[in-house]
């Protein structure tokens, strides 16, 4: 960790002369006697993109962005400025600016203090620079050549190739000082697939906070690959998909996007500290059947929604949520917290410097019961096996939930049989996962592909579970 | 402070200056700067106030047939040169590409209208809290029910930006972009809904009254309350206007030059085909002053025009900038950037005489989900409304999904209301759908 901040200093305040006197004098100015808590957070990110389309390397982008965001909060209000350039003139500028939440008043000076030796949840190597130019064009040349290899049906490929650098450091206004190098990387793959005239989709990737070297490793890649055309050519395959309310058996790991949604949200510090959430006040009571416990680590070393450190400066943590269906407690960012007089829980993300710091995920995953996964498909006279998702959203406040899943089974009599298409899930969070009646021992996490959005801003999150059998569900298709 | 346009162009012009230097046989560049405020009041207090400040810049450089691009928020001459090095490095890494380049420079908007988006709004943070206050004090006065609020937030931006090009092109205008919302929850004792209003203006004095905002925040959030499921069935489904521009962005996703070059589009090769009824006429309008979404020129520098997408039920034109309009042998159409401005015609009958004539059926007026196919136009979404019988909204359903596909639905437009009256660039009314599949209980 020290040698983090020594990075950290070293990257972000370095080369725009800022000392350590000149943080000092931001937050004097930033708080003042009825400021409660105050924060400076500098960012600096480097991301580079490429994709791969029609068999050539098509597109290429470099994005750069900087800069330093200071918030300041007097009881349940919080003012804040973020600005560019980064120099004392323009820091000053923007304190008196988020200041002005509170009337102005005397404040004594702070001091800066050190910070805690942390163990890094993943390396400080800059992904961009991880493999050279070249090298990362023939990694996508050759997945492109293994999923046209993989079929004759194969018409298009696009690989996108993804890596960024993230310093970030943080001060708050006991003047203690957090820093947090973080290194994220993404590889994805769609294809398109013909046969007689029809046409279907396929999307397949991974990622972690790790390099490039990731996806050449246990080809992992050339994995994706492979994946994403096996998944086209079962769509071609698909029939309708039944309409109703019935049983379904979730896969392990993607499908977790099932608790993302369904429980994980609603369980978000600030929801539940304005009352807005269907879980509000229900800390304590049962929520899920007895065989659920829910937990959001953000500890996992090299885990897409880990973090060494939060946004504000507090270490990651693996948090209990629900413990044998009853409700334990939300995930916090320190604002939230003092005003329910709870403990941060190393939650408060940002998406960047311009935005302020919200109680928002990590890594969210049910932990493994006892049941051998065939034995919970075999349980099942009549449903639906869910395998993949595109995606999902919640009401917090209705607790109503959707996702769309791109790869699904029928289930007749205990064994899986054809494939359906365009099939919705819904539901309402409070109540699904009571209905769960058997849980697996094959506990999974996702390959590294979440994207989290909440009030206009995106983090990457993880999920996971083991294989799940919800008792009943409203299963959205066409045949009746 | 916030730079002038006249540093804005000095800025392009170093950009493409920078990029003829490191060996760009073609370069653009484009720079934009704005400022404002959001403030959000929620329970009768100021809760955030925030100060933006947002600047960026992107180039894209061309080597022969090669391309790269690279944007930067920190427009420091540092920053800029480390961006144009970043981009040209990455052209010398990509692939030639035949259809790769600049929109032809015949094509350059050369003189072109001022469309009046600029109209900034001299606003203190203590007036904005006043006027979200009203928003929100209006919602919690309609009804007790009204029981907690999410907030009413009121942002504005103000700013400019300056697009540039190796042909010589340099284009650019001030903007402006002012909203006002307000979220509230109800609640009687079975559970608690919630729900929005808004309104959006590129000029201030043109926004709803805060009043009216607030109000019809809490009439939706009251109307959703005692929802129930719905038994799976078949049946006829209006989707309320303020929800219908998201089938006309399922058109346009399907039109795109970028889905029909790649074939991964439900309309393909569909250009002259008989898309909807012969009664529907599908337009779009860059041009309409003060319109969210106008522009003078697309992204790639060329003058954009009022065209029509669908007439007589026909689709007319893709939508194309130069890069996918080379992919199909065709001519951009301004696009690139988007679709500015659409709108559909509608008929005469307004929200309640639909329902009249539609008997019996689902009125839908929220949608949760992402779920379109694009590929195959597959429809399968969350959905909340009301049930109605005899022409009447009987009572809330909710926790329902309706499915169908989106070339089916197209077909099976039956009218579209005269209640256009709705926030944002779409000018759409409530579209009746003949038939959908609606899954619940
Ligand atoms: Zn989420």
């Amino acid at each position: 960790m020290s040698n983090t901040l020594a990075l950290a200093r070293e990257t972000l305040l370095s080369p725009a002369g800022i000392t350590d006197h000149h943080l000092q004098q931001v937050m004097d100015k930033l708080i003042s006697s009825q400021v409660d808590a105050a924060d400076l957070y500098f960012q600096y990110s480097r991301l580079e993109s490429w994709v791969l389309d029609d068999g050539i390397i098509k597109e290429g982008n470099f994005n750069l962005e900087q800069g330093a965001g200071l918030r300041a909060i007097s009881g349940e209000k919080t003012g804040f400025a973020y600005t560019e350039e980064l120099n004392l003139e323009n820091l000053l500028e923007a304190a008196d600016s988020a200041r002005a939440i509170s009337r102005a008043g005397q404040s004594g000076s702070i001091a800066i203090a050190g910070c805690n030796d942390l163990q890094t949840l993943y390396p400080a190597r800059n992904p961009l620079e991880s493999l050279p130019d070249a090298r990362k064009i023939e990694l996508m040349k050759q997945l492109d050549a293994e999923a046209r290899a993989a079929d004759p049906r194969v018409k298009q490929v696009t690989i996108s190739l993804v890596a960024a650098h993230d310093t970030i450091l943080v001060m708050d206004n006991e003047g203690n000082l957090a820093a947090d190098v973080r290194p994220l990387v993404r590889c994805g793959v769609n294809v398109i697939v013909e046969q007689n005239g029809r046409r279907e989709q396929a999307n397949a990737g991974g990622g972690s906070r790790t390099d490039l070297h990731y996806f050449v490793e246990e080809q992992r890649g050339l994995g994706y690959a492979r994946e994403a055309v096996r998944q086209a050519l079962v769509n071609l395959e698909a029939v309708d998909t039944p309409a109703g309310a019935m049983t379904v058996v979730l896969g392990p790991g993607w499908p977790g996007i099932l608790l993302h949604e369904a429980v994980g949200h609603g369980l978000e510090g600030d929801f539940n500290r304005k009352g807005l959430s269907a879980f509000s006040n229900r800390i304590g009571e049962q929520v899920a059947s007895p065989l659920c416990t829910i937990v959001d680590d953000g500890t996992l070393p090299e885990r897409r929604g880990s973090l060494t450190v939060d946004d504000e400066g507090t270490p990651g943590r693996n948090t209990v949520l629900i413990e044998g269906g009853i409700l334990k407690g939300y995930m916090q960012d320190k604002f939230n917290a003092r005003l329910m007089g709870m403990q941060t829980t190393g939650n408060g993300r940002r998406e960047s410097y311009a935005h302020l710091p919200l109680p928002r995920m990590t890594n969210t995953y049910m932990l493994p019961g006892e049941q051998d996964p065939g034995e919970i498909l075999g349980s099942v006279k009549n449903g639906l096996y869910a395998v993949n998702f595109a995606g999902g959203q919640v009401d917090i406040t209705s607790g109503k939930f959707v996702f769309s899943l791109s790869e699904a089974y029928l289930i007749e009599d205990g064994k899986i049989t054809a494939p359906v298409k365009g099939a919705t899930l819904i539901g309402n969070g409070p109540e699904a996962l009571t209905r769960v009646s058997m849980v697996g021992n094959d506990l999974q996490l996702d390959p590294g592909v979440g994207t989290c959005g909440k009030d206009g801003q995106s983090v990457p999150v993880g999920v996971g579970q083991p294989t799940l059998k919800v008792d009943e569900i409203t299963v959205g298709g066409t045949a009746l | 402070m916030s730079p002038s346009i006249e540093q804005l162009e000095q800025m392009v012009a170093d950009l493409l200056a920078e990029a003829r230097k490191l060996g760009a046989s073609a370069a653009d560049a484009a720079v934009s700067s704005s400022a404002g405020l959001s403030l959000t009041v929620r329970m009768g207090e100021t809760e955030t106030i925030e100060h933006t400040r947002d600047q960026g810049l992107g180039i894209t450089v061309f080597f022969g047939q090669r391309k790269g691009a690279a944007s930067t928020t920190d427009l420091s001459p540092a920053a800029i040169r480390e961006a144009v090095g970043k981009a040209c490095t990455i052209a010398k890494n990509t692939s030639e590409d035949d259809c790769a380049g600049l929109a032809d420079a015949t094509l350059m908007a050369k003189d072109y209208p001022d469309l009046g988006l600029h109209h900034p709004w001299p606003i203190s943070p203590d007036e904005a809290m006043q006027t979200a206050l009203q928003a929100e004090q209006a919602a919690r006065d309609l009804d007790p029910r009204i029981s907690n609020s999410e907030g009413a937030t009121l942002s504005t931006q103000s700013g400019s930006f300056i697009y540039g090009n190796s042909h010589g092109f340099v284009g650019g205008y001030p903007s402006s972009h002012h909203t006002l919302s307000c979220v509230v929850l109800s609640e009687d004792g079975d559970g608690m809904q919630r729900d929005y209003w808004y309104d959006t203006r590129r000029d201030w004095r043109k926004l709803a009254t805060p009043e009216s905002i607030g109000r019809q925040a809490a009439q939706r959030a009251l109307a959703k309350l005692h929802g129930r499921q719905l038994g799976t069935r078949q049946a006829p489904v209006i989707f309320r206007a303020d929800i219908a521009p998201g089938l006309l962005r399922g058109l346009t996703g399907a039109i795109r030059g970028h889905a029909q070059y790649r074939q991964a589009s439900f309309l393909l090769d569909s250009l002259g085909e008989q898309i909807f009824p012969d009664w529907v006429e599908i337009r779009e309008d860059p041009l309409i002053p003060q319109g969210l979404s106008s522009a003078p020129f697309d992204n790639e520098g060329v003058v954009t025009r009022p065209k029509s997408l669908v007439e007589n039920g026909r689709l007319e034109t893709y939508i194309l900038d130069s890069y996918s309009a080379r992919k199909l042998n065709m001519q951009t159409t301004g696009n690139a950037g988007g679709v500015r401005n659409l709108s559909i015609n509608n008929g005469s009958m307004g929200l309640d005489e639909m329902l009249q004539e539609m008997g019996s059926g689902l009125l839908v007026t929220e949608l949760m989900g992402q779920g379109l196919n694009p590929v195959t136009g597959d429809y399968s979404r969350g959905a909340a409304g009301f049930w109605v019988e005899n022409g009447k909204i009987q009572y809330p359903v909710e926790e329902i999904t309706i499915a169908s596909n989106m070339k089916e639905m197209f077909r099976q437009l039956l009218a579209v209301g005269n209640d256009n009256d709705i926030p944002g660039s779409i000018r759409t009314g409530s579209w009746w759908i003949e038939n959908m599949t609606i899954a619940g209980s």
